[in-house]
């Protein structure tokens, strides 16, 4: 017969293996993360698509640029009016940004059930831990660094085109770079991304998560659903709105949000009174047992 | 040592029992087919060797626990299942590259080697190819990691007879050193009776069946009986008895070749009629199917 006779004569078990190579954490973490980019575009596209729609959007309204300017010349309120646009920008590209988040949080850990891919992802050498983490890191690191490198890159080209037309139209581009404070916005959107959109809204990153990992379908139900349940039977049992106004303060982005987007000048910023918010720390502390409850689900599930 | 070890292997899902307490033993360098009929506890088992569902009672392989360390272990062993497919989105590149930054045992121009026998682009998604090129990706993918313990749960399952014969073929004469330890399941048991060193049956979470292939050629044996020597035959008590062209043919265990070759053709039976007989059996079915 053919292999039991071929086997005395092999090499004794072990023999011919070459030493394996050291792979650190770091370097399964920097693989697993650029995994979730190849599956996941949107992390990338949406962003940048967002911010070319709305380049595309501005490049049509460049003709009235010199008109505006020459009225802002006069009257120095209608500055601000030029520096809108920036804004606009900024909050086009992180709208975009948080609506990928949401979706990629949600899909994260149950479409590798859904295709059963998730038997070959666990036939690897990578924790449970790291995968999760490596899945966190998107929302957490990855977008808010792409959304805020495309906001930055957008507000450049628009300065850059809209200097051009200005000059081409015998006008100075001067005011342009010095009287919109475009520096300070791009500190205070910075500041408002890692507080709010990092730090704050950390917990609801990681629920979500939590509910791609045990959710069977339909993640984004199971996600919104029990608190809103939770909203309405408070309303109903005890006619209070208590759960809604918590909410509300959580989703709304706490006490910094309302410095949003840079409108505010950094000196309005209050970081200390920030980080001594309790809601934050309790954040933080949800957050964590989400993670490790994610952890430990995606651990135990079979595949669907 | 063992690499795969285990006492009093019990797994339950909720009142229906997968695994009822299984024994086993399987050496390093052994190629093992684990048969079983749909729900036997096939999957389970492998589940469990794999760390991918927590068990009772004792587990080692290659002397880890797997599921206290999974991806541990996973460094040392690889798995290709029917149903762990490649992730549908990931290019053939993509994998590569992939396995080559994450895998310390992973040789990538061993991959490359396998993948340019065929006509699999490096280009592709997984979606754009056919079932078959799909599981010879993935077999190209797992041979070229040095591993020690090769699992495969039906892995030729759709596919068609030129593909099937491809994968044992490559499996045997690419992967298999007799070092490697390589367990697998399937239901198309006549194609790999002669891969095979050793043969396990599971049956309802139990194992009733355990021998190396050069036990099983020597205890059973068939015998195609010719009608006047019925009462002969069935005087040395054959384990099963069924009716091939009208003639009886009967399957014994452990009975003297020399004695029963004064009873007709005397033949060593396939791994599907032992099966039939020892789980067909048991099954309460009497060796009707």
């Amino acid at each position: 017969m053919s292999v039991q006779a071929n086997i005395a004569a092999e090499v004794p078990a072990g023999e011919m293996r070459a030493a394996a190579r050291a792979v650190p954490w770091t370097e399964t973490f920097y693989w697993c993360v650029r995994r979730e980019l190849w599956e996941h575009r949107a992390i990338y596209i949406g962003p940048v698509a967002a911010a070319g729609v709305y380049l595309f959007g501005f490049l049509l309204t460049l003709h009235r640029l010199p008109q505006q300017m020459r009225s802002a010349l006069t009257d120095p309120a209608k500055m601000k009016v030029l520096g809108g646009s920036y804004e606009f920008a900024a909050v086009a590209v992180m709208l975009v940004a948080m609506i990928v988040e949401i979706f990629y949080c949600l899909e994260a850990m149950q479409g590798e059930r859904k295709d059963r891919s998730i038997l070959f992802w666990k036939s690897l050498p990578v924790s449970d831990l790291t995968t999760v983490l490596s899945k966190a890191s998107i929302p957490f690191v990855i977008l808010p660094a792409v959304a805020y490198a495309v906001l930055i890159a957008t507000g450049v080209v628009m300065l850059v085109l809209s200097s051009v037309v200005l000059m081409a139209n015998g006008l100075s581009a001067a005011p342009l770079w010095t009287q919109l404070s475009l520096a300070e916005n791009a500190f205070g959107l910075l500041y408002h991304m890692v507080t709010v959109h990092i730090l704050w809204y950390a917990p609801i990153y990681c629920w979500m998560l939590l509910i791609s990992a045990w959710a069977r379908r339909a993640a984004f139900v199971w996600a919104f659903l029990p608190p809103f349940c939770v909203g309405m039977l408070e309303k109903v049992v005890f006619n209070t709105t208590h759960f809604v106004t918590w909410l509300g303060y959580r989703v709304g982005g706490g006490m910094e949000a309302d410095k949003a987007a840079g409108m505010m000048p950094s000196t309005h910023l209050t970081p200390w009174r920030f980080l001594g918010d309790p809601g934050l720390w309790l954040g933080w502390v949800a957050a964590a047992i989400f993670l490790a409850l994610a952890v430990r689900v995606r651990r135990n599930r079979e595949a669907n | 040592m063992a690499c795969i070890e285990a006492h009093g292997l019990r797994k339950a899902y909720g009142s229906t029992v997968a695994l009822d307490g299984v024994d086993l033993r399987v050496e390093e360098g052994r190629i093992l087919g684990l048969i079983g009929p749909n729900g036997a506890g096939k999957t389970t088992a492998l589940n469990a060797i794999l760390g991918l569902t927590p068990y009772q009672g004792e587990l080692k392989v290659l002397g880890l626990d797997p599921w206290a360390v999974r991806e541990q272990l996973m460094r040392d062993v690889c798995f290709i299942s029917d149903v762990a497919v490649l992730p549908r989105w990931i290019r053939v590149s993509q994998a590569l590259e992939y396995l080559a930054g994450m895998h310390p045992r992973f040789d990538r121009s061993k991959a490359e080697g396998f993948l340019a026998k065929t006509t699999i682009k490096s280009s592709s998604r997984v979606k754009e190819l056919s079932k078959g090129m799909v599981v010879q990706l993935h077999l190209a993918l797992v041979m070229a990691i040095d591993a020690r313990l090769l699992v495969l749960d039906e892995p030729t399952l759709g596919l068609d007879i030129l593909f099937r014969k491809q994968f044992y073929d490559s499996l045997l004469n690419d992967y298999f050193d007799g070092s490697r330890t390589i367990v697998m399941t399937t239901h198309q048991v006549e194609e790999i009776q002669n891969v095979l060193t050793d043969l396990m049956f599971i049956d309802r979470g139990r194992i009733v069946l355990s021998c190396s292939m050069e036990e099983f050629e020597r205890r059973y044996a068939e015998v195609m009986v010719s009608p006047d020597r019925l009462d002969v035959a069935r005087a040395l008590k054959p384990m099963h008895e069924r009716q091939v062209f009208a003639r009886s043919v009967f399957l014994f265990d452990g009975v003297d070749r020399k004695q029963l070759a004064g009873i007709g053709e005397v033949r060593t039976p396939s791994i599907a009629d032992l099966f039939v007989a020892v789980v067909g059996n048991q099954s309460g079915a009497g060796g009707a199917r």
